[in-house]
């Protein structure tokens, strides 16, 4: 198990190596479809919002205010990630990310990205909504919530060992392609 | 029906916290076969965490609350406009208690008016039975699973799959190839061969209404359940897709008849996350039983 603290430095990401367990602490900001889209088309970050070093989440988590009127996550497992892939070798690239945080994994466009950048696709483990949110101590921002709706908006949360999988490294590794790979050839077998 | 707008809340927040004790069981034993200290088996054990998690906080499983799907089976004097709305009202009520994520996007606007309802949400399947008694069960069912749910049109030549029980073996085979871990494995899939694309894909998903640990009463469904779930866990997908031995926990498939220009085979795949719970109610619309 490797301890990640955000922000992250190049050379700590490029150490990582697909099947590593890591755990996160520091911050996570979450951005899904509409967030992709709105950075592809030229959109600005909202102030505040610093990606560089940091790790982006895959997420539209649920969150409800208590009755002091404060955030609070109640659910926050991460969402499929492919749907991104159009757009996310590029946001790494401008935005200095050192990791995303999804499932399901992602394409060669992301893993070169990955390869020529530094930064790690870290897989969470789909539908663990309670795990995961339980280690979200506290939700400290949310941004374009007006336009994009609590699922699609950016949450800015501190987490504290955030447990995740590399299946993508800087390396061009991808335990994805590999396993489509072996998959499909084993299948043969069974035809 | 009095009881009815807190019942039906009951049955949204339970279905959405605590996964039915046939899946926990069928995790269970997942978790048990995985190979010790492999990432797969790290998957299952935070699933196993999760699911203990959300029913001691009674917080969703899942952040994705997914479609609303209720089946509801009633007498002729059950009033069905009603009960939609009293089953509207339950989806607002529980979105507004966490239970389920803000979750119905408009098509075209891409607003979410953060209530769960609106066209086509929630989804209510009426039918009437000769009984008096009424039953609602509720399925949940995520988008990431739904993404990988598949339709195959026979004969499919690239599958080299014919109109037969074996051409329905492969198509079915190559969904689960072509899913991997991006339906939230290990999966259980609903299949219908026949019906219209429409009919086939809805007969599908009524699967999701059966056991685990049923048993087909065709014989040659029931041989091809067992097939399909034993040849797709020698694969190696595993769960999440990080390799290892269990990528399926179950298959059920339904048949339909179909015309004779098509011949469908539809699947939807349910992730682990199986949100599937049914309650049989009196006539004041109290919870008298829970049916899983």
């Amino acid at each position: 198990m490797t301890s990640l603290t955000t922000p992250i430095s190049e050379s700590t990401i490029r150490s990582l190596k697909v099947g590593d367990e890591v755990t996160i602490s520091g911050t996570l900001f979450t951005g899904r479809d509409a967030v992709h889209k709105y950075l592809h088309e030229g959109g600005r970050l909202p102030p505040g919002v610093d990606l560089k070093g940091g790790i982006l989440y895959h997420c539209g988590p649920v969150v409800i205010k208590d009755e002091q009127g404060n955030w609070k996550c109640v659910a926050a497992g991460p969402t499929t990630s492919i749907r991104e892939e159009p757009y996310q070798g590029q946001i790494i690239r401008d935005f200095g990310l050192r990791g995303v945080i999804g499932k399901g994994g992602m394409g060669a466009r992301t893993l070169e990205a990955c390869r020529e950048f530094g930064c790690v696709y870290l897989h969470a483990v789909g539908g663990a909504a309670q795990v995961l949110a339980d280690r979200i101590r506290r939700v400290r921002n949310v941004y374009l919530m007006e336009q994009f709706g609590a699922p699609e908006a950016i949450w800015e949360f501190e987490v504290a060992e955030f447990p995740a999988v590399v299946t993508m490294d800087s390396q061009g590794n991808s335990i994805h392609r590999d396993i489509l790979a072996s998959s499909r050839a084993e299948l043969q077998k069974y035809l | 029906m009095n009881a009815l707008p807190d019942s039906l809340l009951e049955l949204i927040r339970r279905t959405s916290a605590e996964i039915p004790d046939d899946v926990h069981q069928a995790i269970l034993a997942a978790l048990e076969r995985e190979k010790k200290g492999t990432i797969a088996e790290s998957a299952m054990k935070i699933i196993d965490q999760n699911i203990a998690l959300a029913r001691t906080k009674s917080q969703p499983i899942c952040q994705d609350t997914g479609s609303i799907l209720f089946y509801v089976d009633g007498p002729v004097t059950l009033d069905q406009h009603a009960f939609e709305g009293v089953a509207r009202e339950a989806v607002t009520r529980a979105t507004r208690s966490g239970f389920l994520r803000q979750n119905s996007v408009d098509s075209l606007t891409g607003r979410n008016d953060g209530t769960n309802v609106g066209p086509g949400s929630p989804n209510i399947h009426f039918h009437q039975h000769p009984s008096a008694d009424v039953s609602v069960r509720l399925v949940l069912k995520g988008g990431g699973c739904e993404n990988v749910g598949a339709q195959y049109a026979l004969p499919d030549e690239s599958l080299k799959a014919n109109r037969d029980l074996d051409g329905c073996r492969k198509a079915i085979l190559d969904a689960v190839l072509q899913a991997q871990g991006k339906g939230c494995g290990p999966g259980i899939l609903g299949v219908c061969i026949g019906g219209d694309r429409a009919s086939s894909y809805e007969h599908s998903k009524q699967q999701f209404l059966r056991r685990l640990d049923d048993q087909n009463p065709n014989g040659e469904l029931d041989k091809l359940e067992r097939d399909i779930v034993e040849t797709s866990n020698k694969l190696g997908i595993g769960p999440m897709g990080f390799g290892g031995k269990t990528t399926l926990l179950g298959a059920k498939i339904g048949v339909l008849n179909r015309l004779p220009a098509s011949y469908f085979v539809s699947i939807s795949y349910m992730c682990w996350a199986y949100r599937r719970q049914g309650v049989l109610l009196d006539p004041g619309g109290n919870i008298k039983q829970w049916l899983y």
